[in-house]
């Protein structure tokens, strides 16, 4: 029987397996950022172990940095602790740091692919759930407790259970308007937050193939959203153009040897998944959250559910509570007091263009706080060399210095309570943008025209 | 890594689906680089007003229910990856989570921490919550070693999954760790053999 595209790369990083059914992981590269790496150089410390393969190891800063002002010291004492910590950290254990001033840096998960850090076939992790972002790639790519991130320093491996495996097919074209952080606020509606989980996901189909490099990380991005440990996309040549030329990609002859393993990375045609899903890109439309997680998404022009199971009737009254909806009424035409556009969903230069395209010529509604966070220095300053960064100003909105931003409140940048905030993040949680903050995710285009129009408003009647 | 084998306790309940780590410990909390010290912001939004007064209504501040064993909706601990979540309950005194579902992420560190997540079928779950709604004082025995739970006033006993080598590591006090450590001549073996570029 042939093999899935996770077990082709999950059997070539078995170092041995144990009886019993757990198997020693080999991880290629270990994304590491100041939250969730500090306990673990402590568990390196009391326990006297080395680090055991520091060139496998690639640091940013990322959670708690201010978007403003960024060649100033960190103004918050906690943030600046933490991140200096990582800075001691990395010039103790000789690790590259692509910390704040580095051309390099950014968020974790936008700056390995940009780099070429991240390539088809690895294994990859991060103290950090969105780390199934790289799985684009087609790599393995999951997120970790800071214990794992201990056990990684001290072995380069893990001790894990393989899990089951998922396939997720969207066939067909997207009609205009709809991009990827519809498709899978789609599936993740359909699916609901548990609906993934103890599976990997492989994503595929025509709808799928066709998407960007940066929509397809938008995709695995958020498959931790609805349980999975990671999601991932089969490599092909629109993968292969991305990763050519980039700094950390294999070059010259290596990149032809690279070429030629990569090119052996898909699910075989008889290959089997414990549960596989299909759905029509046609079905798809603009989509919008109105509760506290991220399965409660509807399309942008329906209406919240009237009714749903008696098991999550709480959780459903307690989430439209906090949201300050009702049951059955729309979203159309409510006002939106906050517009963020960034984290490691859609922070990306393709996201920043899309915006700009839509914005050019118009001016965002005067009590909307718009502002667009790159997710690197390096979009930053691809955003200026194209020009954005002056339509952006032009329409009113702010141009932020790279950083997770507003997408989880752990740097300055919050929305305050009872504020509406349509953004492009990944997570609409109480609280998670600040204490009492109301978060709508939605796509970069919902986005940007909720900004310019004050309130929610169906997109479609604004693309051809 | 504290031992566990079987506890006996008295039970919180918290009926609400969906609790992402964001509730259990928010981000602006996680800017310490030690473990301890979590268990203050347990549920910070949950337990504490904005003026930093507790929260009458809410089931950790009540008189009423207690004990060191939490339980919880269905997909309990979903959301970021974030092992504060584990640190904080640990460190409020709670060794077991019981519901009907727990995110990948969260169970893995919760037994990486000593703190035991139990679960169940939904069924269980709903005679649970029941069941110490009216009588709060009854003491549950998670009995780790027979993959059990007992309910006082409950005929049956209801059998648990546990990965047997986090069994193990449990009831002894282990963790990954130093299996891995010692694992190193194989790993060492597993790099030489690797072919492709990288």
């Amino acid at each position: 029987m042939g093999k899935t595209l996770f077990d082709k790369i999950w059997d070539a990083h078995v170092v041995r397996s144990i009886p019993g059914g757990q198997d020693v992981f080999y991880i290629d590269k270990h994304l590491i950022h100041e939250v969730t790496s500090p306990q673990a150089f402590e568990e390196l410390e009391t326990r006297g172990l080395p680090l055991y393969r520091k060139d496998q190891i690639v640091a940013t800063a990322d959670h708690n940095v201010p978007t403003k002002n960024q060649h100033l010291p960190i103004a918050e004492p906690l943030s600046r602790s933490q991140v200096d910590r990582l800075s001691e950290n990395c010039a103790k254990y000789d690790i590259p740091l692509y910390g704040l001033g580095h051309p390099y840096q950014g968020i974790v998960h936008v700056i390995g692919p940009e780099l070429g850090i991240t390539q088809p076939g690895m294994t990859m992790v991060c103290g950090d759930s969105h780390t199934s972002t790289h799985g684009a790639f087609g790599a393995i790519a999951f997120g970790i407790g800071t214990s794992q991130v201990a056990q990684v320093m001290a072995s380069q491996c893990l001790l894990l259970s393989r899990p089951k495996r998922m396939r997720i097919t969207v066939d067909g074209e997207l009609r205009p308007g709809v991009t990827a952080k519809d498709l899978i606020l789609y599936v993740i509606a359909a699916l609901g937050t548990g609906g993934a989980t103890g599976y990997f996901v492989e994503y595929a189909g025509s709808a799928v193939r066709s998407l960007s490099m940066e929509g397809r990380m938008t995709v695995c991005n958020m498959s931790i959203e609805m349980g999975a440990r990671g999601g991932m996309i089969a490599p092909d040549e629109t993968t292969f153009a991305y990763l050519k030329g980039r700094p950390f990609a294999p070059q010259g002859e290596q990149w032809e040897k690279a070429l030629a393993y990569w090119s052996t990375l898909y699910s075989d045609e008889d290959a089997k998944f414990e549960v596989e899903y299909r759905f029509k890109a046609a079905s798809i439309t603009p989509m919008i959250t109105y509760g506290t997680n991220p399965g409660m998404g509807i399309a942008l022009n329906a209406a919240i559910p009237s009714s749903v199971g008696a098991s999550e009737v709480a959780s459903f009254e307690k989430s439209l509570h906090y949201m300050g909806f009702q049951p059955g009424e729309s979203l159309l035409g409510k006002p939106v007091d906050y517009v963020f556009i960034g984290s490691c969903t859609n922070s990306r230069i393709e996201d920043l263009r899309l915006v700009a395209k839509y914005v050019e010529g118009k001016k965002k509604a005067s009590h909307v706080e718009a502002i667009i966070v790159p997710g690197s220095k390096q979009v930053e300053e691809q955003a200026k060399a194209e020009g954005l960064d002056k339509i952006l100003a032009a329409a009113g909105f702010e141009l932020r210095e790279p950083g997770c931003s507003a997408c989880l409140a752990m740097n300055e940048d919050k929305v305050p309570a009872g504020a509406y905030c349509v953004s492009t993040s990944n997570r609409n949680f109480e609280g998670r943008q600040g204490p009492g903050s109301r978060t709508l995710l939605a796509s970069p285009l919902v986005a940007a025209a909720s900004a310019v129009e004050g309130k929610i408003v169906d997109v479609t009647q604004f693309v051809s | 890594m504290e031992k566990f084998e079987i506890l006996q306790s008295t039970a919180v309940p918290l009926p609400i689906e969906n609790i992402d780590t964001d509730q259990i410990i928010p981000a602006r909390f996680l800017k310490a680089t030690s473990r301890s010290g979590f268990g203050e912001n347990l549920f910070r939004d949950w337990r504490y007003d904005s003026n930093g007064n507790l929260k009458a209504e809410f089931v950790l501040n009540s008189a009423r229910y207690k004990g060191q064993v939490l339980v919880a909706g269905k997909n309990f601990g979903c959301g970021s990856s974030r092992e504060h979540a584990a640190w904080a309950l640990y460190d409020a005194g709670f060794r077991v989570v019981i519901s009907s579902y727990f995110a990948d992420i969260f169970r893995g560190n919760a037994l990486n921490n000593g703190l035991l997540p139990v679960q169940v079928s939904d069924q269980v779950l709903e005679r649970l919550f029941k069941q110490i709604e009216k009588d709060p004082d009854a003491a549950f025995t998670i009995d780790l070693p027979a993959q059990q739970l007992r309910v006082p006033m409950w005929e049956e006993t209801i059998p648990f999954d546990i990965d047997p080598y986090k069994k193990e590591c449990l009831i002894n006090g282990y963790d990954d760790i130093d299996f891995l450590v010692n694992q190193k001549e194989a790993i060492e073996a597993y790099e030489r053999r690797r072919t492709w570029v990288y």
